[in-house]
């Protein structure tokens, strides 16, 4: 066995036990990168100093018996969260040269817990797509077919899991882009509720939307990457100051007597009829687990999309605006004046689907739109949150696909947005919520490429949805499930 | 046909606190471009704001000061614009939630109390400053100001004239000081005003179109800028036209106001909730705690002055004007036990003095306790008013205290009444025909006789008893 493809708790224990050192593990995943990312794509840098600096720190850790949670773990992490002098690209141009001179609240905490930081990996760019296409500098490939994409905007980070180039992962989920992607990419991927996770250091797309999660090899993993990253950050006034419960204590409780809720809603009309079957057969997993099963309704689920596309980037509109070649990222040659300089940074600085965004918010914010379009969207999202506060009231998570497909080819979508807008129709409604959701592997497609179930709980009861997930997926193998890749 | 001005002043008071409003950084004036910046006041990519709740304390206690409403919730809100002195493309303020609502400021015009009322209170950060000036081919931005807090004050359209714009200024500025929470320099910019100002026919309720007024940085300006504003509009009334709706400059070297017209594009400010701070809640107990800081106002130790000291309503307004005049001459009152002396004191001389030498009360070199020992000489008859004069300044001046300065000068007053009698025989005894004058009818003749006496008497004599005893001799 080699050391890549296992999980972080089993690689964890093998440090533990000293049978392995910081340096095996991480050269095994520079080696594999070394290999594979030619093909899959999935980092924008790779850093191979900070490597080599963090794994000699986790072995003097580990000589001195300070390891922490983490100690000598190789990571990947998605490149809109800031790391201090690493260049920070979210993937754009406008960014592409952009080296923070400070640490996000998450980095910081996995670096206390002793984490090898591998590379930053490839994303849409300002986390706005579905499938890393809109990258700046290339498209990343799903492992399980490289002419498929891998989910997005945390394309890069899933792929890089899936295709054991690191351990775990960190990505960004502001309508989907952590479970899409998960599930795309056959791993598993939580978006934890609103405010568990410190989103300092985190580049914004839509503020009260984005939150950070793990993505990761299976459930227990996720568990452990939760412990550390979460938890109030003073830094962060959105961040909720609650208790954070070590999440891996109920993990293996089991699920008997846990209710839970199918909304109809999500199983109509363009749900693909193999994930429907997956869908099916992972409920009568879940019934045998000695789950009660019960119907539920979400009936503003339709409203979601255009809600989302209205706030998302209605904010996103404000967050990009300074952006202006002004004080850092590129700024264009040669302008007559200011705003000519505004207006070609920008024009060279962002990809299609950002301008799009930039321009459907401003407008959605423009005096007389306002009340129509942002003021109705946020009415309508109090609605939504409250189609959850109702189901909530009857069963204890709610399990829906995590996407209406499978991986879909590259170019695919490309010629259309609002196609493309949909893969996030199931996980959109979770971020206007607030609420956690994490998506697992609950089968692979006639294709061989793999399915993902999504599992929803209420805010802050991520415990509750990851012992769900943990005893589905003990019940299951499709966590085992890799992608064959030849090096 | 008479018109009337209808004013509204926009006044932005720059927070006194230590940090600025969203970051740790110094909100220290006057130090080296962007010495005093962090990722997160220069909105680098990723940052988030952490509310400085010493400014939220500073804009509760402003907002009990002037009697406004304390909001239970509110909220912040984006306002974006482009400007390279604004980083993150937007400014954090608020709309449609302010700190503060309703409220009112009371003042005195030609000894007539005025009332204008208040729309609103909000918080925002401050924007940084462009810098064109003495580069070649390049502007710099200097981003230490950006995020210092500001509060905005919103006065309802209540005031009718420049002068009373201008006594409103004074008085926010008197209650800010009061209370510490700015230090209401115009000059530095630490208290700014604009003025929207428009006119209407006498007796007409609807608002005639107006102007906004800018860049009017003292006191002076503000009332200068008003004045040529009314009267410009009044021409352009009388002379049949439209008043245009526009931003217009205050020239301080022309001394008039001029159309910013073209420079300016029109702007959509998009407001919207900002998503990175939770809504302000102002609980009871946090009110109460800032109610409790709340030092005596100036309107209370006026009417107080009033009735405890018994001075009159326009003096007592003069005194309190500042917080530390107020204590200047409340303790020369106490220690004197003259009160009213205190205050013609305070109000005449001390003042003066002050003027000439361009400081605040804050640096009199006279302490209230010299000055007071003062009063008292004259209250007991050792000097006279007029001798009191020279004691003053040369108290002022030599940081001597009163008695010493009556003693080395020899200024005691005469009060012995052989030693004027001697005096007036003297006076008599020269001027024997102005004598026969007086005496025969020429009573005006009598403040000549006074006079010589106190010429004679080196101003030492006490002038009452001059008074009483040439009346007996002349006789």
């Amino acid at each position: 066995m080699e050391l890549y493809s296992l999980t972080l708790h089993e690689l964890r224990d093998l440090l533990a036990k000293k049978e392995i050192t910081a340096k095996d593990a991480a050269f095994s995943y520079t080696r594999r990168i070394g290999k594979l990312e030619s093909d899959v794509k999935a980092f924008v840098t790779l850093t191979p100093n900070a490597t080599i600096s963090m794994m000699e720190a986790a072995e003097k850790a580990i000589e001195e018996g300070k390891a922490g949670p983490l100690t000598g773990i190789p990571l990947a992490i998605k490149d809109n969260m800031c790391t201090k002098g690493i260049k920070t690209t979210c993937a754009s141009k406008i960014l592409a040269n952009f080296v923070p001179p400070y640490e996000s609240t998450v980095t910081s905490r996995l670096t206390d817990a002793g984490y090898v930081l591998l590379g930053k990996t490839n994303m849409d760019e300002f986390a706005m797509g579905s499938s890393t296409e809109n990258s700046a500098f290339d498209t990343t490939r799903n492992p399980w077919g490289l002419d498929r994409i891998p989910g997005g905007s945390s394309g890069g980070s899933a792929a890089a899991v899936a295709a054991d180039l690191c351990c775990a992962a960190l990505g960004s989920d502001t309508g989907g882009s952590i479970r899409q992607p998960a599930a795309c990419c056959g791993v598993v991927g939580l978006k934890p509720t609103y405010g568990r996770v410190s989103r300092f250091g985190l580049v914004a797309f839509a503020s009260s939307l984005d939150q950070i999660g793990p993505i990761t090899k299976d459930v227990e993993d996720c568990a452990i990457m939760m412990n550390v990253i979460g938890g109030h950050d003073p830094k962060d006034s959105t961040s909720a100051d609650v208790a954070l419960p070590d999440f891996t204590r109920n993990l293996k409780d089991g699920i008997k007597g846990l209710k839970v809720g199918i909304p109809k809603e999500y199983f109509v009309g363009g749900l693909d009829h193999e994930v429907y079957d997956a869908m099916q057969e992972a409920i009568s997993v879940l019934k045998g687990l000695g789950a009660e099963v019960v119907d539920v309704s979400l009936p503003h689920s339709d409203y979601a999309i255009a809600t989302y596309y209205i706030l998302a980037t209605s904010e996103a509109s404000s967050n990009l605006a300074r952006y202006d070649g002004v004080k850092y990222g590129l700024r264009a040659d040669n302008p007559v004046d200011l705003l000519d300089m505004y207006r070609k940074s920008r024009s060279q600085g962002f990809g299609p689907e950002v301008k799009r965004r930039i321009m459907l918010g401003t407008y959605a914010l423009s005096s007389g739109y306002y009340d129509a379009y942002y003021k109705k969207a946020q009415q309508a999202r109090t609605l939504i949150k409250r189609d959850f506060d109702d189901a909530f009231k009857a069963v204890d998570v709610i399990v829906t696909p995590t996407a209406p497909t499978a991986a879909f080819k590259i170019g695919e979508k490309t010629e259309d947005p609002l196609q493309m807008y949909l893969s996030d129709i199931f996980t959109i409604s979770v971020n206007l919520a607030g609420i956690p959701g994490i998506s697992i592997p609950c089968g692979l497609t006639r294709e061989r490429l793999p399915i993902g179930m999504q599992i929803l709980g209420r805010h802050f009861d991520e415990e509750t949805v990851l012992r769900a997930a943990y005893a589905y997926e003990q019940a299951t193998d499709w966590h085992t499930k890799k992608p064959l890749l030849s090096e | 046909m008479t018109y009337e001005p209808v004013i509204g002043l926009e006044v932005h008071a720059q927070l006194k606190t230590n940090s600025k409003i969203f970051c740790g950084c110094s909100t220290k004036f006057g130090q080296g471009p962007n010495s005093q910046t962090c990722p997160v006041c220069i909105g680098m990519p990723g940052v988030l704001p952490v509310l400085n709740k010493t400014a939220m304390d500073f804009i509760i206690k402003t907002g009990l000061a002037m009697n406004c409403s304390i909001e239970p919730f509110s909220r912040f809100a984006r306002k974006n614009y482009f400007y390279p002195d604004l980083p993150k493309g937007y400014q954090i303020s608020q709309f449609e939630f302010p700190v503060c609502k309703g409220g009112y400021v009371e003042f005195m015009v030609d000894g007539k109390l005025t009332k204008v009322g208040l729309t609103r209170i909000h918080m925002e950060e401050d924007a940084g400053k462009n810098l064109h000036e003495g580069i070649e081919g390049a502007s710099h931005v200097d981003l230490n100001r950006t995020g210092v807090p500001l509060m905005e004050i919103v006065s309802e359209p209540d005031i009718r004239s420049a002068e009373e714009a201008a006594e409103y200024m004074r008085k926010l500025r008197t209650i800010l000081r009061y209370i510490d929470v700015c230090d209401g320099n115009m000059e530095e910019g630490s208290l700014r005003c604009d003025a929207n100002v428009s006119l209407r026919p006498v007796g007409q309720k609807e608002f005639g179109t107006r102007a906004e007024l800018k860049n009017m940085n003292s006191f002076k300006n503000v009332a200068k800028a008003i004045e040529y504003e009314i009267k410009r509009q009044t021409q352009v009334l009388e002379d049949g036209g439209h008043v245009v709706q526009e931003t217009r400059l205050w020239d301080a070297g022309q001394s008039v106001t001029l159309s910013m017209r073209g420079k300016e594009e029109a702007h959509d400010y998009r407001y919207f909730p900002e998503p990175d701070l939770v809504p302000v809640e102002v609980s009871k107990p946090w009110k109460d705690a800032i109610l409790a800081t709340m030092p005596e106002l100036p309107d209370a130790k006026r009417a107080r002055f009033v009735s405890e000291y018994g001075i009159p309503e326009y003096d007592a307004e003069v005194l309190t004007l500042s917080k530390a005049m107020a204590s200047y001459y409340e303790e020369v009152a106490k220690l004197s036990g003259q009160p009213k002396l205190a205050s013609n004191w305070v109000m005449g001389d001390v003042m003066r003095e002050l003027k000439n030498d361009a400081i605040e009360i804050e640096d009199c070199p006279l302490e209230p306790a010299r000055l007071a020992g003062m009063l008292k000489l004259i209250e007991d008859g050792t000097i006279s008013g007029k001798i009191a004069k020279t004691v003053f300044e040369e108290m002022y001046r030599s940081g001597k205290d009163a008695d010493t300065v009556v003693k080395e000068k020899g200024l005691v007053q005469i009060a012995d009444t052989g030693a004027i009698e001697k005096l007036i025989d003297e006076v008599m005894a020269a001027n024997p025909d102005k004598v026969a004058d007086y005496r025969g009818g020429k009573v005006a003749l009598f403040g000549f006789f006074v006079g010589q006496v106190m010429k004679v008497s080196g101003g030492k004599a006490s002038p009452a008893m001059v008074n009483d005893l040439l009346k007996k001799k002349l006789a």
